[in-house]
């Protein structure tokens, strides 16, 4: 090892390979430094954060903020904790991230092995859709879903998700079915397959990674937003990012800063969990949506 | 199918003819559902909302049309041109720094790094979490009473002061820190890719040539790269143009309205200061400004994709 490794293209000297070490473990430091204070945090008592830094280790173990952000806290007006709000972003997220995903799958499956013409520009207007600022779209949704007395309730948010989802769920599977061969399309037409049996049998069953990738992109996105949920929900329908920036934001009161922590590490959580089982699988994610094929 | 038709009777023909059209228009008619309300829910609300730009709606949607009124009022207020001063120098510093630092990452992460399946990981997850959550994090941490400079002042340096937060002039940078950290990891896997796909064959000659590593980056590798840093310029113009939840979250444009941004503008002007037709007129130039970046990149794209 006096040299670079033999297979490295580019050649560096031990001494370069030391200090390249040392700053990638100091980028560590900082990418990490958030979620450890805020995971120490979560676990001192109020008093001890107060005064003493917040690097330090706990010297007080407690789970009481815990229980706290989940079911005692004060959000709104309502002493509930974070758990309604979170059942609430649960049963947002499942069924629009379902209902996206399978529809992006037909959508992808049509563009590219039942192109007509015009399909183009269909792709076009679509991908465009994955873009625009939703604010464009604020005021409209919110007649639109007052009409279908949608208003304020989950089913009205799934449907938002799954509108501006489409693009992205079409987008993935688009790409990733364009390079399905499509003479095992044509043989299976000639043996007297259709529409959807092509579909059932032939495409889905290999269609394991880009299920995976659209399912954690669209769960990421849906369970982390904001905006919509702010727009257009109400109070028994919020979702818990929602709630945890009333939480935090609460101006009355002593701020309990360990419990804001708790709660918003319970808010991260199933992102963070989805990250760390498939973070693989994420990543190719937030590639397709960034470099089209 | 189609030999033994003559031998059918005719009734059977039409209904086979029927299904027959009607596989084939089966999967317009899938595509369909998706395509409308896509048409109506993108395209139609941005028309409504263009529409609505023109007119006098307060709390309300009117369609009293009043020209260019809300457009002309809009270039008039104060907390309009802070938020498009706010996005500029955001959007700026976010884009320069998040590429740079990604480059920079990826770069020495590319050196056959024997940890690198324990670093990515550690660099990219704060992709994974919701703004609000990043936003609790940093506004903590950038609290002069009780994060950083708390800390500082417990470890022994008294004199040490950092209040940006709380400063109208520099809380903007405040963003521009804790939007660093969620992204810059995201950037450097996007280099990564695009360093990864370079043929090591011309590396090699390269280095045949003589020439020195930084050379090798600066002449060679880094402008291989042109395609990457197109998309990680787009894919950070669009979330900064979009930033919303990071800025409710970390300074709820604050102090004062000092960090105010065009997506807190319209958000406040539409639904809290029931000025619909300013807040409409706010969604289009932030459309037209995300258009003016993505439409190109989406149109070179396509164009490059058709073969």
């Amino acid at each position: 090892m006096s040299q670079a490794t033999p297979e490295t293209a580019v050649r560096t000297s031990l001494l370069v390979r030391a200090l390249i070490y040392a700053v990638l473990l100091i980028f560590a430091v900082y990418y990490l430094l958030p979620l450890f204070v805020m995971l120490v945090n979560s676990v001192k008592p109020l008093d001890e954060i107060r005064q003493g830094n917040m690097l330090a280790l706990p010297q007080v173990f407690t789970l009481d903020p815990w229980r706290s952000a989940w079911s005692t806290a004060q959000i709104g007006v309502q002493p509930t904790g974070l758990r309604p709000y979170f059942i609430n972003s649960v049963l947002m997220v499942i069924p629009a991230v379902a209902i996206s995903t399978l529809l992006g799958a037909m959508n992808g499956y049509v563009l590219t092995k039942w192109r007509f013409r015009g399909d183009g520009i269909v792709f076009g207007l679509l991908l465009f859709a994955c873009f625009i600022p939703f604010q464009i779209v604020l005021i409209p949704m919110a007649r639109i879903l007052g009409l279908l007395g949608l208003a304020g309730s989950t089913p009205g948010l799934v449907l938002v998700h799954v509108i501006y989802g489409l693009g992205f769920t079409t987008l993935f599977f688009r790409n990733y079915y364009d390079a399905f061969p499509t003479e095992l399309i044509r043989a299976a037409q000639i043996d007297g397959a259709g529409f959807f049996r092509i579909f059932w049998r032939i495409l889905l069953p290999s269609s394991g990674p880009i299920i995976v990738v659209t399912v954690i992109w669209q769960f990421t996105n849906i369970w982390n937003d904001f905006l919509f949920g702010a727009s257009f929900a109400d109070v028994d329908s919020q979702p818990v990012t929602i709630a945890l920036n009333n939480l935090v934001s609460s101006s009355t009161g002593v701020k309990e800063y360990n419990v804001h922590f708790a709660g918003a590490v319970l808010a991260a959580l199933p992102t963070l969990i989805v990250y760390i089982v498939s973070g693989r699988y994420f990543v190719r994610g937030l590639m397709a949506g960034a470099v089209k094929g | 199918m189609s030999l033994s038709q003559a031998a059918q009777p005719a009734a059977l023909r039409k209904t086979s003819e029927l299904t027959e059209r009607l596989q084939r228009a089966l999967p317009k008619l899938v595509l369909a559902p998706s395509f409308a309300v896509i048409l109506v829910g993108v395209y139609g609300f941005i028309l409504f909302t263009g529409l609505l730009s023109f007119t006098d709606s307060k709390i309300l949607p009117s369609f009293n049309l009043v020209g260019w009124d809300n457009y002309a009022k809009l270039w008039g207020f104060r907390n309009w041109i802070t938020a498009l001063q706010n996005l500029a120098i955001f959007g700026s510093l976010y884009i320069l720094i998040c590429s740079a630092l990604g480059l920079f990452l990826a770069i020495l992460i590319d050196q056959k790094i024997r940890i690198e399946g324990i670093l990515r990981p550690i660099y990219l997850y704060p992709m994974a979490l919701s703004f609000i959550v990043t936003g609790t994090a940093w506004k903590w941490f950038l609290d002069p009473g009780i994060g950083l400079e708390h800390t500082m002042h417990v470890w022994g340096w008294e004199s040490f002061s950092f209040t940006w937060i709380k400063d109208g002039k520099m809380a903007v940078y405040c963003i521009v820190i804790a939007a660093i950290w969620q992204s810059s990891g995201f950037v450097m896997a996007m280099f990564l890719a695009g360093l990864r796909g370079i043929d090591n064959e011309i590396i090699k000659a390269a280095q045949i040539d003589g020439a020195s590593n930084f050379n090798l980056y600066r002449r060679i590798i880094i402008p291989i790269l042109r395609p990457a840093f197109l998309s990680v310029f787009v894919v950070l113009a669009h979330l900064a143009i979009k930033s919303y939840d990071l800025v409710i979250a970390l300074t709820n444009g604050g102090p004062g309205r000092a960090t105010e941004m065009p997506a807190t503008f319209m958000y406040s002007y539409t639904f809290t200061r029931n000025e619909m037709g300013i807040g409409a007129a706010s969604a289009v130039i932030m459309l037209m400004m995300i258009a003016s970046v993505i439409v190109p990149y989406l149109y070179s794209e396509l164009r490059g994709g058709r073969r």
